[in-house]
């Protein structure tokens, strides 16, 4: 069967001006029926106000053997870390 | 005065519960993990609204009955359900066609009853309407990858459609206690479902390269309680706990 029925990787948006999340993935056969899957899935307690399903083959991921060389940089730069700035009320969560 | 509407609930709630008990029964035997919850899912919606329809012809009938008493406690001859809606679920094609053609026509129907002249029909059409839209889109995305699909799906969708469709009928057919509900606005007629049912199924069936057989003799007898054979072994499993352990609760 999991040779036949792709898979796929359903995001949701919880509320208009969030963005979509990755929540899960699921079988079916095309996108419609992926949709309707996710739907009943993921949605039925009022979860999102809006979804995304995206062919899991279509996802190219970083290689967890690379973890070291890719998400560990150096701890001694912190110019990189954008802490020395006043950031004005206004702006909110950036 | 409220005995005709009473007993047009309990058509419209027999409907509701029966179809709902079959399509619980793919619960844990579905094709593949996603359509069984998506199955309960189309059930419980259905359930639910037996559920609502039940309690207020309770009220009405004040005798004090509540929604288990006319769930669960009643004999097969008084079940006023159409007869399409206890027919076995047999493959998907007869599940899926079974669920298009009632929420083909339940759609429209409630759309209707949002104008009832009843305050809890309106309220229970606000809310089923809305999940009926639903089964259609599901139940018709099913019968067009099926119909159009490989050899044998659409031989099995197109022998569905051959036994289902003599049961269609009875869907517009109006008894007595119905007429008189659509008599004063308390639910629509159903007669005048007819014609966006057809659209609803005509369209589904283009796709699904499907033929509309012509039914001579449509099959009717539910809303008097002459049922099928099958209605009985459904009824002993939907009635079991009640009848095995009287006024059992959870």
């Amino acid at each position: 069967m999991s040779n036949e029925t792709p898979l796929w990787e359903v995001f949701i948006r919880p509320r208009n001006g969030l963005s979509h999340k990755h929540c899960g993935s699921l079988h079916a056969a095309d996108e419609v029926l992926a949709l309707q899957a996710a739907r009943d899935t993921y949605t039925r307690r009022g979860e999102g106000v809006s979804i995304w399903v995206v062919p899991s083959k279509a996802i190219f991921a970083s290689d967890p053997d690379q973890a070291a060389e890719n998400f560990e940089p150096g701890v001694d730069k912190v110019y990189r870390h954008p802490t020395f700035y006043d950031i004005p009320e206004e702006v909110g969560h950036m | 005065m409220s005995a005709p509407l009473f007993n047009a609930l309990l058509e419209l709630a027999d409907d509701h519960l029966i179809l709902g008990h079959r399509v619980s029964e793919w619960c844990g035997h579905a094709p593949l993990l996603e359509e069984d919850l998506a199955m309960p899912n189309m059930a419980l919606d259905m359930i639910g609204a037996a559920r609502s329809l039940y309690t207020y012809a309770g009220e009405l009938e004040g005798e004090g009955r509540d929604e288990d008493q006319l769930a669960y406690l009643r004999y097969d001859r008084d079940y006023k359900n159409c007869l399409l809606v206890e027919r076995p679920n047999e493959d998907f094609a007869h599940t899926m066609l079974k669920q298009l053609y009632f929420a083909a026509f339940m759609h429209p129907y409630w759309e209707a009853a949002l104008h009832s002249s009843d305050e809890t029909v309106r309220g229970i059409a606000g809310k089923s309407v809305k999940e009926v839209a639903y089964h259609i889109r599901h139940a018709g995305e099913w019968v067009v990858r099926l119909g159009d699909g490989t050899e044998e799906s659409a031989q099995r969708m197109q022998a569905a459609v051959e036994a289902l469709h003599p049961y269609v009928e009875e869907q517009f057919h109006m008894s007595s206690d119905a007429q008189a509900a659509a008599d004063t606005d308390a639910l629509p007629d159903r007669e005048a479902m007819r014609t966006q049912w057809t659209n609803t199924v005509s369209n589904v069936f283009d796709q699904a390269k499907l033929t509309m057989p012509e039914v001579e003799y449509p099959q009717l007898g539910g809303r008097t309680g002459h049922h099928g054979e099958e209605m009985g072994h459904l009824l002993s499993d939907l009635q079991y706990m009640q009848r095995a352990y009287p006024n059992m609760s959870w």
